[in-house]
C-alpha cells in the first residue's frame, strides 16, 4: 500500500524493516542515536537531522553511537562486513570522506580483487551531499564522481522517495561496498512509497519522462529541476525525455544511449564541479557511442570549478538552476 | 620457570619460525635475480611474534597484517606454498595472483589481508572484533602494525573506539626500530610505544620479541582478556628485521653490523632452540628434522611457482564485484 511520505521518512523506514528482517544488519556513525554515555536520552538525536530516530530503541545493541572518529569506524564497519555483518555506517556529510577515503577505496573497495575473488564486503556507507543550505565549502559538496571512479564501489543517488527506500534496501542486501548519497534538500520531499519492502534494483536508470526532441540526463536532486525546466519547455513545444541513472556505479548506459540515439541532443545536468565529472563523463561515452546521431553539441549544467560559496548571492549562483537547464535545451534544441 | 608449552605445541611453534625465515630467506635470494615482480618486505628476524601470538588463535580469531606480512600469513595457518605462488604472481597464489606480496589475505583461516597502507588494519579489525561481540561470540581481532603505523592517525582512532566499544582486540606494536629509514628513536615522541596505552584506557605490555617464550606468555594474557570481555590490549614487540624495509634496501642508515650482532646474539630461532633442547624438551634430531624437512617444502614451493601458469588474460575483469 503505498501512502506520501518524505524522502528522510523513507531512509528511516527501509533501514527499519532491514534491520527487522536481518539481525546482521547494524546501524552505527556519528549521532545516529546521539546521547552514548550521557544523563539524558538515548536516542536524543537519532541522526544530526533525525533520520535515523527510532531506531535505536526498535533494535537494541544494534544502533551504535560512535566517537567523531570517521576513519575509526568506517573502517570497522568495513572490517565487520568482511566478518559477517552488514554494516549501515553513516558518515553524516559526504565532505568528511577527506579523513577517512583510505579506508572506503583502500580498503573496502579493494578486498574483492586484490583477493583474489575471495573476499565480500557488504557494507553500505550513508552520508548527506550537495549544496542549498548555506553550510559552505566544507558540508556542500556532491562528490559521488570521486566514488564512482573507483572499480569496486557502488554509488546510489536517489532523487526521489520511492527511489530511496528501494535502493537503499538493495543497498543493505547488495554483497558490495555502496555508497548511499542522501541529497539534503530533499530530506522533505513527499512522494508515493509502498509501505512493504521492496527493491529498486541498481544500475536501471528511470526514465522520469518520455519526450522525442532532447534528453536530459540528470543527478539526484537536479532531476527535480530538469521536470521544472521540462514543464517549461512543453509550454514552448519542446518535449524534453529525462533519465534519472539513479545509481552512477554501476551507471546504465543502454538507457542513456538508447534515448540519445532517438532524440539526437544531450543535456546532462550535474550539482557537482565540472572537471571529471559525472556531467563529463557522460558527455564523453555519448560522444564516443552516439557521435552520428547527435545533431548539436552536447551540453553541461554543472556547477562552477569552485569551491561551494556560503553567501546566498553566490551559492544560488552555484548551483544549476531549472533556467539555466532550459537554456542548454534551447542551445541544443536550435542548433543548426 | 618451565615452559607452558607440550612437546607437540613446542614442534608447532619451532617449525612456524622455521617457515617463515626460510620462506623469507629464499624470497629474498629470489628477488635478488630480478625474478620476483614488485615491493617485497620481509619478515626475517621478527618470527618469535607473529608464532608466540597466532598459537592462541583459532580460524575465527581474525588478524590485520601489515606490508611486511608473510610471516603473520604464515602464523597464522596460510598455505606457503600458495603464498610462494602469489609472490611470484602466479594463478595459483593465494589471491590468484592479484594481491601480490602486500596483499595476501585468507579469510577462511581468519587473515584479513597483509596492507600496502601504513596503519590500516587498526579500524578493519575493531571490525571484525565487533562483529564476533555482537553474535556473542568470543572470537578476538589481533592488529599488528609497525613503529611507522603507531603514529599514524587511524592506530589512534582504532585504539579509542577498541576501548570505547570494549572490543576484544589486541594491538601488537612490532618496534623493529626503523619505519622505513626512520628511526623509531627520532619519529615516536614517547620512549616506547606502549606508553601511549594509557591514552587510550587500556594496558599497555612491552615484551622482547627476540624471544618466543615472552611474546608467547604475554600474547597469552591479552588474548585471555579480551576473550573474557575485559577489552583491548597495546602489547609492543621490540624486535629487529634483518633485511631492509624493501628487498633493494641497502640499510645505510643502520649501524655497520648492527643486524650481524643481532643475528649471533639474539635469534629467535637460535634462542629457542638452544633453550628447548637445553632443558630437554627437544632433542636437537627434532630440530634438524624440522629443518630438513622445511628446506624441502620451501624449495619445492619455489620449483612449483616458477612452474605455475600466470593469470589467464581473462581474469583481469573479474573478482571487482560480486555482482555489477
Amino acid at each position: 500500500m503505498a501512502r506520501k511520505i518524505t524522502y528522510q521518512q523513507a531512509i528511516n523506514e527501509a533501514l527499519d524493516q532491514e534491520m527487522t528482517r536481518d539481525p546482521s544488519v547494524i546501524v552505527m556513525g556519528e549521532d545516529v542515536a546521539g546521547g552514548a554515555g550521557s544523563p539524558g536520552e538515548d536516542d536524543a538525536w537519532g541522526g544530526v537531522l533525525g533520520v535515523t530516530k527510532g531506531l535505536y530503541a526498535k533494535h537494541p545493541g544494534r544502533v551504535m553511537d560512535t566517537p567523531i572518529s570517521e576513519s575509526g569506524y568506517i573502517g570497522a564497519a568495513v572490517g565487520a562486513a568482511c566478518n559477517g555483518l552488514r554494516p549501515v555506517a553513516e558518515l553524516m556529510f559526504i565532505d568528511f570522506m577527506g579523513v577517512c577515503f583510505d579506508q572506503i577505496f583502500n580498503q573496502a573497495a579493494k578486498f574483492r580483487y586484490m583477493f583474489g575473488g575471495k573476499a565480500k564486503t557488504p557494507v553500505v556507507i550513508r552520508a548527506m551531499y550537495g549544496a542549498g543550505f548555506r553550510a559552505a565549502a566544507q558540508h556542500s559538496q556532491c562528490l559521488y564522481n570521486m566514488f564512482t571512479h573507483v572499480p569496486g564501489l557502488k554509488v546510489v543517488v536517489p532523487s526521489n522517495p520511492y527511489d530511496a527506500k528501494g535502493l537503499l534496501i538493495q543497498s543493505i542486501r547488495d554483497n558490495d561496498p555502496v555508497i548511499f548519497l542522501e541529497h539534503k534538500a530533499l530530506y522533505t520531499m513527499e512522494g508515493d512509497v509502498p509501505a512493504e519492502s521492496y527493491i529498486v534494483p541498481f544500475g536501471e536508470a528511470a526514465v522520469v519522462q518520455e519526450g522525442d526532441d532532447v534528453t536530459i540526463v540528470a543527478i539526484g536532486r537536479m532531476v527535480n529541476y530538469a521536470k521544472e525546466a521540462a514543464a517549461n519547455l512543453r509550454k514552448k513545444g519542446i518535449q524534453c525525455e529525462i533519465i534519472d541513472p539513479r545509481t552512477t556505479s554501476p551507471l546504465d548506459t543502454d538507457t542513456i544511449l538508447e534515448s540519445v540515439e532517438r532524440t539526437g541532443r544531450l543535456v546532462v545536468v550535474d550539482e557537482s564541479s565540472p572537471r571529471c565529472s559525472m556531467a563529463s563523463d557522460i558527455s564523453g561515452f555519448i560522444a564516443q557511442e552516439a557521435f552520428g546521431a547527435l545533431k548539436a553539441p552536447i551540453q553541461m549544467v554543472t556547477a562552477p570549478h569552485v569551491p561551494v560559496p556560503f553567501a546566498a548571492s553566490l551559492e544560488d549562483l552555484y548551483i544549476p538552476s531549472p533556467a539555466r537547464i532550459e537554456e542548454a535545451v534551447m542551445k541544443v534544441k536550435e542548433y543548426r | 620457570m618451565t615452559s607452558p608449552l607440550n612437546r607437540e605445541a613446542l614442534l608447532q611453534a619451532y617449525r612456524t619460525m622455521r617457515i617463515i625465515r626460510d620462506f623469507e630467506e629464499r624470497v629474498h635470494v629470489d628477488f635478488a635475480t630480478g625474478e620476483i615482480p614488485g615491493f617485497v618486505h620481509l619478515y626475517a628476524g621478527e618470527e618469535a611474534s607473529a608464532t608466540g601470538i597466532c598459537m592462541h588463535l583459532n580460524r575465527k580469531d581474525y588478524i590485520a597484517s601489515t606490508h611486511r606480512g608473510h610471516g603473520h600469513c604464515i602464523a597464522k595457518g596460510v598455505d606457503p606454498v600458495s603464498m610462494m605462488a602469489e609472490i611470484w604472481g602466479k594463478a595459483t597464489g593465494t589471491c590468484k595472483g592479484k594481491g601480490g606480496s602486500m596483499h595476501i589475505a585468507d579469510l577462511e583461516v581468519g587473515m584479513l589481508g597483509a596492507n600496502g597502507i601504513v596503519g590500516g588494519g587498526g579500524p578493519l579489525i575493531c571490525g571484525t572484533a565487533l562483529a564476533s561481540k555482537i553474535r556473542g561470540e568470543n572470537n578476538v581481532g589481533v592488529c599488528f602494525f609497525g613503529d611507522g603505523a603507531s603514529n599514524q592517525g587511524t592506530i589512534f582512532e582504532a585504539m579509542n573506539l577498541a576501548s570505547v566499544w570494549k572490543l576484544p582486540v589486541i594491538f601488537v606494536a612490532e618496534n623493529n626500530g626503523y619505519a622505513e629509514a626512520t628511526s623509531s628513536n627520532f619519529s615516536v615522541a614517547v620512549d616506547n610505544i606502549a606508553d601511549r596505552a594509557s591514552a587510550f584506557g587500556m594496558p599497555g605490555v612491552i615484551v622482547d620479541g627476540f624471544d618466543f617464550f615472552a611474546v608467547y606468555e604475554a600474547a597469552g594474557e591479552a588474548i585471555k582478556r579480551a576473550r573474557e570481555g575485559h577489552g583491548p590490549t597495546l602489547l609492543e614487540v621490540k624486535l629487529s628485521r634483518y633485511y631492509g624495509h624493501f628487498e633493494g634496501d641497502q640499510q645505510t642508515y643502520r649501524a655497520p653490523g648492527e643486524v650481524q650482532k643481532l643475528r649471533e646474539t639474539k635469534d629467535c630461532l637460535m634462542q629457542f632452540a638452544k633453550r628447548v633442547t637445553s632443558r630437554g624438551e627437544l632433542s636437537a634430531a627434532d630440530i634438524e628434522a624440522i629443518d630438513a624437512e622445511v628446506k624441502a617444502m620451501i624449495d619445492a614451493s619455489v620449483v612449483k611457482a616458477k612452474a605455475d601458469p600466470l593469470p589467464a588474460p581473462s581474469e583481469l575483469m573479474t573478482d571487482v564485484y560480486v555482482s555489477y
